[in-house]
């Protein structure tokens, strides 16, 4: 695969896969960049992955270390499972951009830089006593050095633009020469442009002149120097409708989806948090599906509306990250005491406290599975995709609105941000699970019973204004069947016992392999935003002849009635994880296994040179 | 909210079959027995009544109406109440809570449900003490107030609640008190105005706090020291029977009241100001007013409505749907999409 080669693809005029990191200042517009060569990448038809590594601040002070923002794509003819280890090319707008992501260049890599921007000021900002491009410091890389920012302007110097507005092109350009670079069209960005600015039609055009001046760029300078044009054909996918698609967008998604399958208007209430904001965007404007999205106050406000739509008969749900969920905690409770349905979305990010707001961590499924006072389980879901998210929201909703219990979605900072190509799914495959209401009295011997459970265990949900059916709930233990407030020994033993075993007896199905054999040496066991790494390394492994197999799971809690079966027909487990050993300690905890941690908390995925080094050495002990 | 239609009930029929739990002479008490008269005279439906509360003596309030009741967690009854009311318009949303739960724990709630404006009537119970955690001093507490957390007594400054609703743009403010005969017509007043009433209701903690209220209160020579307000009425309190009637006039000179004397029932001839609910700048002066010097002021002290929160949502999804449609399989093929066919692909 490319990303292990020592022959970078620069010297390869068809790779399989190739690594590109865009790399500028905050303000350089690398996001978006990234997001339309993502965009023109998918329409070639290539598999992809990518990884947008940006700043907790919104502008920091430009040309500094600490602003620097990138964005990572991995893209190939054959199939991508991670944002890729190394980068094969790296796009530095400015020596900050440069010093803080060379390291990760391949050897042999190429360099493509903007020396407009290495002055002397810039230098002493990101820290070098010379010139990087002139001192010889780049030697073991290929390096092409040029003026982007003069010839930008030049470029745009027809649109009576001042020099600041002038440069806010040059993002454009450099897109521009990374579309001839991999041979591809450059209509849909025009296209996209137009669009864009359909209001500033000088702007529009000063892009697209940009846009075209970076493409022509790249032919000329193909005579004459190390830039050459890579060809990367399309993958062999199944047959169907393609697009991108972000984890936060397929949250949105699956949570509309998964709302209309339970036939319910769904409530949103969420607060502003990085990086669990996106959600809220994105269903703010979905109000044609029955969405109501409300900004709270907080925290606390936005769970508790939730509930409280969700008492009134809507599909409540929330959404937040590490310390919005700590606060909703308390909440949480109250929806586990009243048995109400009810999604909590966390985007999991580094942590503790505020932590690292827009890095990666997978360090709340301890606060997932165990963090609420009380006896209170919540079933918990996992995702491990982009793609993936919107199956998991149904899921989510279906536990929800079938057990009549919150429910907790765990996604990720990467998994949020993150876009892959995703097939769009025929919404007649998935089964309805409509929600029912009681309308009738549920007891022939006098007043309704709120707390009378069915078959799976879950009370009826009543809607406030159904005629003969008032009754009282609340956070203060009840009776079995009346609800009534009942402190009595025998009544709280029989509740708590009733709420797990609820929770313990939710079906779900059971845990495959996802690759390699049922059985063998060594079960590499992740969750979540892990699934790409530990997939490539897993599968680079087998390929080199090792008994490793992987097995990803979805359903944290309940975990799959078969997992201890399954788990102890390997010699070893060994569990990756972005925090301390977590997951590690729920398989020991429910299943009597041995499983042993692996694990990175640097707030960056894992590499799959990494994981394949901790396999090795797991069979090798 | 459509017109819902009045229904026959009796106070009977919005008790519940539960034991009510209060101390024996807890005010609490005689405010269940008004919310119990007054609901059957607004003609309220029980099945669409709600009553939503937070943790505290007052919070137990759902338990004993009989109508649909969500008992839920400490200082966030706005919160859930707001999801109800964005849920379900048409339900008639009663929150209970107190000086601790409300502006306390919830004070940050408080403010919010006020300044949405979302369509419901807020009976903050104020006994100026924590009743269910045993008497430690409140927000309200006056200052000096011993208590098992302040033994020499507090020296926090207290909230006033109205001012404090009123400075979080509440457009209702409502002031009673546990046994006063006036409270249901409060309540009224509350239920009618469309939009978040804020109702202050002193009540008598007989533990804790016994008969802090009395200066006010206390039915001997309550006339003298109780002003209850009326819209177009003039501010006239005191002793009818004794010709011993007061009244507040207006000194624009330094913007405050002067209590004044009314001479043979002529109030115009004495200056008193006429009471106008929907003035603002008025409620914040009458909410202002020193106990001691001048009378409690008491009733409807203010009543401007403006549209609701849940209207202007409705109307702003109804301009949002406009001519789109909710078709699923639409959405999830949005953007730019590409389709792989069995051996090529081609680009849409």
């Amino acid at each position: 695969m490319a990303t292990q080669t020592a022959d970078p693809i620069i010297h390869n005029a068809s790779p399989d896969a190739v690594v590109v990191r865009f790399a500028g200042d905050s303000g350089d517009g690398m996001q978006l960049t990234g997001g339309q060569f993502t965009l023109s990448t998918a329409l070639a038809g290539n598999d992809l992955a990518t990884f947008p590594d940006f700043p907790a601040e919104i502008r920091a002070p430009q040309g500094t270390l600490f602003g620097v923002s990138a964005f990572q794509i991995n893209f190939g003819s054959r199939e991508i499972s991670t944002a890729g280890d190394a980068p094969d090319v790296l796009v530095a707008m400015n020596p900050a951009a440069l010093k803080v992501n060379l390291a990760s260049l391949k050897p042999g890599g190429l360099i493509i830089a903007d020396s407009g921007e290495f002055t002397k000021r810039n230098l002493e900002k990101a820290k070098y006593e010379s010139n990087p491009l002139e001192d010889g410091s780049l030697a073991q890389w290929d390096l092409l050095a040029f003026d982007i920012s003069a010839l930008t302007i030049e470029a745009v110097k027809d649109f009576g633009l001042g020099n600041k507005d002038a440069l806010r092109s040059k993002n454009m350009w450099t897109l521009g020469l990374a579309l001839w670079m991999f041979d591809r069209d450059r209509q849909p960005l025009i296209d996209w442009l137009n669009a864009k600015f359909r209001t500033k039609p000088d702007i529009a055009a000063a892009n697209v002149a940009a846009l075209n001046a970076g493409h022509a760029y790249g032919e000329t300078a193909e005579l004459s120097g190390p830039l050459k044009q890579v060809h990367i054909g399309p993958v062999e996918s199944a047959p169907g409708l393609y697009r991108t698609i972000t984890g936060a967008e397929a949250v949105s998604l699956g949570l509309v989806a998964g709302a209309q399958l339970a036939g319910l208007p769904m409530f949103f209430g969420g607060y502003p948090i990085t990086p669990a904001s996106s959600i809220l965007h994105h269903l703010a404007r979905l109000k044609e599906f029955g969405v109501t999205t409300f900004q709270a106050e907080d925290e606390i406000a936005a769970i508790c509306a939730s509930i409280g739509a969700s008492y009134a008969g809507q599909l409540g749900v929330t959404s937040s990250s590490g310390p919005g969920i700590a606060l909703k905690g308390e909440a949480m409770g109250l929806a586990v005491m009243t048995e109400m349905p009810l999604v909590i979305v966390n985007s999991q990010r580094g942590g503790p406290s505020t932590g690292l707001p827009t890095k990666t961590e997978q360090s709340d499924l301890y606060q997932a599975v165990y963090g609420r006072n009380g006896d209170a389980p919540i079933p918990v879901v996992a995702a491990s995709s982009p793609g993936d998210v919107f199956e998991c929201a149904i899921e989510a909703c279906r536990i929800a609105v079938e057990y009549m219990t919150p429910v907790m979605l765990l996604t990720d900072g990467y998994i949020a941000n993150a876009a892959e190509p995703w097939k769009v799914p025929d919404v007649d495959s998935f089964e309805p699970f409509t929600a029912k209401f009681l309308t009738e009295n549920n007891n022939p011997d006098g007043k309704v019973l709120p707390y009378k459970r069915d078959a799976k265990g879950a009370r009826p949900w009543i809607k406030p204004g159904t005629p003969g059916l008032m009754h009282r709930i609340g956070g203060i233990e009840k009776k079995e069947g009346t609800g009534n407030i009942d402190y009595s020994p025998e009544n709280h033993q029989a509740m708590t016992d009733a709420r797990k075993a609820k929770i313990d007896g939710i079906t779900v199905p059971d845990q495959g392999v996802t690759l390699g054999e049922e059985g063998g040496k060594l079960a590499v066991v992740g969750w979540g935003s892990t699934f790409g790494p530990i997939r490539r390394a897993v599968d680079n492994c087998r390929k080199k002849g090792l008994d490793v197999s992987h097995i990803h799971f979805r359903h944290i809690w309940p975990l799959p009635a078969n997992s201890g079966e399954l788990l102890r027909k390997y010699d070893k487990v060994l569990v990756p994880e972005m925090n301390t050993g977590q997951f590690k300690t729920v398989l020991r905890d429910q299943l009597l296994v041995d499983a042993q941690p692996y694990t990175k908390t640097s707030g960056q995925p894992f590499k799959i040179a990494e994981l394949e080094a901790a396999i090795e050495l797991a069979l090798a002990e | 909210m459509t017109e819902v239609a009045k229904i026959e009930t009796t106070l009977k029929d919005w008790e519940t079959d539960q034991e009510v739990r209060w101390c024996p002479g807890c005010g609490d008490y005689a405010i269940l027995k008004a919310v119990q008269r007054t609901l059957p005279q607004l003609g309220a439906d029980p099945k669409n009544t709600v009553f939503i509360s937070g943790i505290g003596c007052s919070s137990r309030f759902p338990y004993y109406m009989e109508t649909y009741g969500f008992h839920t967690i400490h200082g966030r009854a706005p919160a859930f109440a707001t999801g109800v009311k964005l849920a379900n318009p048409d339900l008639d949303v009663w929150l209970v809570t107190g000086d601790g739960d409300g502006l306390s724990i919830g004070g940050n709630h408080m403010m919010h449900v006020l300044r949405r404006n979302v369509n419901m009537q807020i009976m903050l119970f104020n006994n100026e003490i924590y009743g269910l955690t045993k008497g430690q001093y409140s927000p309200t507490s006056r200052e000096h107030t011993r208590t098992p957390t302040s033994p020499l007594g507090s020296v926090d400054h207290p909230a006033n609640p109205c001012a404090f609703a009123l400075g979080s743009g509440a457009r209702f403010i409502g002031r009673g008190f546990d046994v006063s005969k006036n409270l249901p017509d409060v309540l009224k007043a509350a239920h009618a105005h469309q939009g978040a009433a804020f109702i202050e209701i002193f009540q008598n903690c007989i533990v804790y706090n016994k008969d802090v209220f009395d200066d006010f209160a206390a039915p001997k020579g309550a006339e003298d020291r109780q002003l209850w307000l009326e819209h177009g009425q003039p501010m006239l309190f005191g002793n009818a029977k004794k010709g011993d009637i007061k009244g507040l006039k207006l000194v624009p000179e330094t913007f405050s009241f002067e209590v004044v004397d009314v001479v043979d029932g002529d109030w115009e001839a004495a200056g008193v100001c006429v009471h106008d609910a929907k003035n603002r700048m008025l409620a914040h002066m009458l909410i202002e007013l020193e106990f001691g010097p001048y009378p409690m002021p008491l009733g409807v002290i203010y009543d401007d409505p403006k549209p609701t929160y849940e209207s202007a949502v409705i109307a702003e999804r109804a301009k949002a749907v406009e001519g789109k449609d909710n078709n699923l399989a639409r959405l999830l093929a949005k953007g730019q999409t590409w389709t792989v066919s069995g051996t090529a692909q081609d680009p849409v």
